[in-house]
Parts: structure tokens; C-alpha cells; sequence
């Protein structure tokens, strides 16, 4: 497979296989936790947070991207203060990680938010009265049964990370190696004389991740449902 | 020993009650809406009630006095749900377990084994409850509540949800819980015949309110508390068991009158009390000859009660002490039946209700 690509292809290949993982791994238990909040608890600014948490869907991702790159960027505000603890985010792969994990976390948040929405909370009452805390409640009652809601969240943040382009381009730039994802390498590749058999071969390796990623949760939701207790998921 | 006071506004539902709960099976009884849910969830924690203060046994669980509200795994209590809320992930064996773990530092109020055993759960524990019928899946939620350890165990209408046949089979262990188990039990119903069976001291509730609280016997012969008004009324008479008979039946010695039923489990010599249902009943002013039926008991019309409907119900003093009767108000005008005239009670069936503890 690594000679039917060019070196730097496959560069772009693994680089956005790279920056889809991390994206999702770390913003998996936040995308837990917000989900869990905005689905049972109230509280003050409740509304505040679900609009900020959707806020990059409906912004161009441009617009996005801009954002990051001031909150980020080596003279943003956190940017700063992620570099001294030596992070730094501005045109590196870290940086086209975090682009994808804002622009992925509406779609993970949503798939976990409707999966324990669909938990009975009265299973959970059941729960605290035989005398587990709400942590315990949540460990052992409500994570088992939204395994298939996480599954489905996390496969859709990967293909999404996988296909970010607008915010990522915006935020990091398109520097082969260090920046240049799938996406980024297929807009390339198209702007070069010549490049469209490149751009093809590109492209068929995006279809071929996102079809096996989703074939892949298809099956292990339906592993994961029989498990749960017959339910279709 | 169970303390309940409270006042909580629910929609147009205004509670506002205090009672006391002693050992023994304690029935809340009253109609749907009548606030028993609203009641027994304030006990397990499960809703904060606006004021009011609840104590098991000396400990305080809630007081909004002095700020205190302890959370539901805090209680130490055990909730059997009426829609047994089994854990669908887990098998019979780990739903078992779910309350067990969490009380593993107490001592337990029931051995697993036992638990197990008593309730016929052993061939059920690799099951998922999906693959459970409705009065195993009762059965299970009985036992995972008995081994969360609890202090008090709490039933919300856990029978509701079955059919008849389920019901007769469930009732029994409801039985076993208060006889053998000496765990306080706080049980929510509206069916006149669980209570008959099972309470030891009822609490009827009507909106937000006691109506009557007090020892089983009492309170049901009442039929103006009961729901149904007397389509459900029945009498409770004490009696001693006397002989238990080759043939199958036992004879109960009730303040000097024979009552005939099917075999009572109590050995010869215990007190055990019956209930006489009052449709049950039937009406006779001379001694009534040639009949299959065992018990009769002569007796004087004490008061006759007419209803709305075309019934009547007629308190008749025995020696075996006073019993209900329903009949038709037609039948009380043909039959001269006013207060003073002597009349024959024949009693179609009889049960043994369950003793008093404490109450």
C-alpha cells in the first residue's frame, strides 16, 4: 500500500488518522460529561452551554478556525499559556487535532445526549436506593447502557475529524508533514496541474476509512445491544 | 418503628400527615391520587418534600427543620418498585448482588441463601431479566431489595402490574417477608384484599390526608374508609385454634362459637384472627336447616347501613363478636331487618387474616 501512494500521501493518510484519535480520545469524557449534564441535570446557564457546544456547526468553519487561532494561537490568551507548559498548537498536528475535536464534539455530544436520554431514570433511582451515589449510579447503570449512544458518538467524531478541512486549514495552515490532513492534501492536490489521479487516490482512502469506521460500529453496537439486554439499539 | 411527618404541595394534591409505622407490615391504602407514592418516595429519598421530618428506628433521614436531608443511597432502605425495575445489563445473579455490594459494611438482614431459597430464585440467577416473566421479575426485585441490608423495606403497589394469578403467587412472599424476615415494611395499595391479607397496622390516606390509621382489624371493618366503600367490607373476629380435624379442617373456638375452615396452618392452642368477608354473608331469620354451609352464627342486628346503590350493610353482634353483612336493601325491607331483631349469620367462607404484631 505504501508505494501505490506517494511518500507524502501517506504522510497526509496517517497524519489525519493521528490527529482523528486524539481528537476524539480526549474529548471522549468531556463529550461524557457535557452530554450527561445537558441530558439530567439542571442548572443555571444550561442553555448557555448547549448553544456553545453547538456553536461550531452552525458557524462557517472558517469562522471557527479564526476563533482558534486567536484563543490559540501563539498570542491567544491560552494559546500562551498552553506554550509554556509545552504545548503549542499554532501549524502543528496538535493544533489540527484540537480544530477537529471542536468541530466533531456537536455530533459526539448529540449521539451520547440521546442515548441517556433513552436511559429510564427511574433505573437510576432503583439504583441510589439500593445505596450506590450518583457516581456509582453513573459507572455502573447509566455507562453500560449508553455504550451503544458512545459508540456511535465516537464514530461519528472520527469521521468528522477525519474530514475537517475549513477550520483546520484556518487554524494550522496546510503545511505538508506537519498540517496537510486528508482533506487539506486532496484541496492540494487539486490546485496542482496534474493532480487530479492524486486527489482520486486520496479520496478513495477517505471513502474506505469512513465506510470501515461505520461498518465497524454497526457491529460492535449490535455486539453491544444483545449484551444489554436484547434491545435493538 | 417508622415516623413519617410531612407537608408537601404536589399540582393540586396539598399533603399534609404524620403517622407511625410499628413492626410488621404497614399498609398505605387509599385511592389513586390519594398521595401514597408521594409518601413513600419521600421516605426513600427520591423526592424532598417541603417540610416534614422521617425517622427509622431513631435515625433521621430527613428533617427540614435542622436542614437535614440524607440521599437515597443514604437511607439504608429497600424499594420494591411495582415495575420491579430490574437492571437489564445484568443477570438475575448481579441484580442480586447490585444492593448487596453497596451494604457489604453492615450486617446483612438476610442470608443470600435464604433469600434465594425462600423467594425460588435459584434456578432464575443466570437469567437477564428480559427473559424473566412478570412475577419472577417481582420475585427478583423483592430479593435485591432484601439484600441491600435495609432498614425498612419499601413496596409501591408491587402487585399492580400482575394478573391475578401472579398476584396469588407473589402474595405469599410478601407473607414470608413480614413473619419471617422482622423487617419493618411500609406497603403502598389500593386492593382491599392485599391489605386483608398482609397489613398488620393501615394507614388510609385521602387527599393528602389520614383518613383512619390504626390496627388492621379496626380500621377495615370500617367499610367508610375502604375505596370501594362495601363491596369490600369484611369483619375481623379472634378466635383460638381448637382441633384440626381428619378431614381437613380445622375448628376455631371464637369467644366460645365454632368456626369451621380449611386446615390453618397454627398449631392447636394459637390465637390467630379471621376475616370474614361481608358479601360473604347471608342473612336468615330462623336458624336456617338442610344448608351445606358450616358456620352459622345467631346474633342480633346491631345497625343496618344502606348505601348508594341498592346495598345495604348490616353490623349483626354475635358471640363470636360483631360481623359484617351485605346484602340488598330489598332484601333488608322483605326480611324486616332493623336494629334489635335476631338473625341468623350464615358464613360462607372464612380466612385467617395475619396476627397482630405490635400493632
Amino acid at each position: 500500500m505504501s508505494d501505490w501512494l506517494t511518500p507524502l500521501e501517506w504522510q497526509a493518510v496517517v497524519l489525519s488518522l493521528r490527529v482523528a484519535f486524539w481528537a476524539v480520545l480526549l474529548s471522549l469524557p468531556l463529550g461524557i460529561f457535557v452530554a450527561h449534564a445537558l441530558a439530567r441535570w439542571q442548572f443555571w446557564g444550561k442553555g448557555l452551554l448547549n448553544g456553545l457546544v453547538h456553536l461550531p456547526l452552525i458557524l462557517p468553519p472558517v469562522v471557527t478556525g479564526y476563533f482558534l487561532l486567536m484563543t490559540f494561537g501563539r498570542q491567544g490568551w491560552l494559546g500562551g499559556a498552553f506554550a509554556d507548559m509545552g504545548v503549542v498548537f499554532a501549524f502543528r498536528w496538535t493544533g489540527a487535532a484540537l480544530a477537529a475535536a471542536v468541530m466533531a464534539f456537536p455530533l459526539m455530544v448529540r449521539a451520547i445526549r440521546l442515548s441517556i436520554e433513552a436511559v429510564d431514570p427511574k433505573l437510576e433511582d432503583a439504583a441510589s436506593t439500593l445505596g450506590a451515589s450518583r457516581l456509582w449510579v453513573f459507572a455502573t447503570i447509566t455507562l453500560p447502557l449508553i455504550l451503544p449512544g458512545i459508540l456511535a458518538g465516537t464514530v461519528l467524531a472520527f469521521a468528522k475529524a477525519m474530514g475537517e478541512f475549513g477550520a483546520t486549514i484556518t487554524f494550522v495552515s496546510n503545511i505538508p508533514v506537519q498540517t496537510q490532513t486528508l482533506p487539506s492534501a486532496i484541496y492540494a492536490a487539486l490546485q496542482v496541474p496534474g493532480g487530479e489521479s492524486g486527489a482520486l487516490r486520496l479520496v478513495m482512502v477517505s471513502v474506505a476509512v469512513a465506510m470501515g469506521a461505520l461498518a465497524l460500529s454497526e457491529v460492535m453496537a449490535r455486539r453491544m445491544s444483545r449484551r444489554i439486554g436484547g434491545r435493538d439499539a | 418503628m417508622l415516623e413519617v411527618n410531612l407537608r408537601h404541595a404536589l399540582g393540586a394534591l396539598e399533603l399534609d400527615l404524620q403517622f407511625s409505622a410499628p413492626p410488621g407490615l404497614t399498609v398505605l391504602f387509599g385511592r389513586s391520587g390519594a398521595g401514597k407514592t408521594t409518601v413513600i418516595n419521600a421516605v426513600a429519598g427520591l423526592l424532598r418534600p417541603d417540610a416534614g421530618r422521617i425517622s427509622v428506628s431513631g435515625r433521621c433521614l430527613m428533617d427540614t427543620e435542622r436542614g437535614v436531608f440524607l440521599r437515597p443511597e443514604a437511607r439504608r432502605i429497600g424499594y420494591v418498585f411495582q415495575d420491579a425495575r430490574l437492571f437489564p445489563h445484568l443477570n438475575v445473579q448481579q441484580n442480586l448482588s447490585y444492593g448487596q455490594w453497596f451494604a457489604r459494611h453492615r450486617p446483612p438482614r438476610a442470608d443470600r441463601a435464604r433469600v434465594v431459597e425462600m423467594l425460588g430464585l435459584g434456578p432464575l440467577l443466570e437469567r437477564r431479566p428480559d427473559a424473566l416473566s412478570g412475577g419472577e421479575k417481582s420475585r427478583v426485585a423483592i430479593g435485591r431489595a432484601l439484600l441491600a441490608a435495609p432498614d425498612i423495606l419499601l413496596a409501591d403497589e408491587p402487585l399492580a402490574a400482575l394478573d391475578e394469578t401472579r398476584k396469588a403467587e407473589i402474595l405469599p412472599y410478601f407473607e414470608r417477608l413480614r413473619d419471617e424476615m422482622n423487617v419493618p415494611i411500609l406497603y403502598v395499595s389500593h386492593a382491599v384484599r392485599e391489605v386483608a391479607r398482609l397489613a398488620t397496622t393501615v394507614v388510609v390516606l385521602d387527599g393528602g390526608r389520614i383518613l383512619r390509621q390504626g390496627a388492621a382489624a379496626e380500621v377495615l371493618a370500617d367499610p367508610s374508609v375502604l375505596p370501594t366503600g362495601a363491596r369490600d367490607a369484611g369483619a375481623f373476629l379472634t378466635a383460638i385454634v381448637q382441633d384440626h380435624d381428619e378431614d381437613g379442617l380445622t375448628t376455631l373456638d371464637a369467644s366460645g362459637m365454632p368456626l369451621i375452615l380449611p386446615r390453618v396452618a397454627a398449631p392447636v392452642g394459637a390465637v390467630v384472627r379471621v376475616r370474614i368477608a361481608a358479601h360473604d354473608v347471608i342473612l336468615a331469620r330462623h336458624r336456617p336447616e338442610g344448608l351445606s354451609a358450616l358456620n352459622i352464627l345467631s346474633g342480633r342486628v346491631q345497625e343496618v347501613r344502606a348505601g348508594d346503590g341498592p346495598g345495604a350493610l348490616v353490623v349483626v353482634d354475635t358471640q363470636a363478636g360483631r360481623i359484617l353483612a351485605r346484602i340488598t336493601r330489598r332484601s333488608a325491607l322483605a326480611l324486616g331487618i332493623t336494629p334489635g331483631i335476631a338473625v341468623f349469620a350464615v358464613i360462607k367462607s372464612v380466612s385467617v387474616a395475619p396476627a397482630d404484631v405490635g400493632g
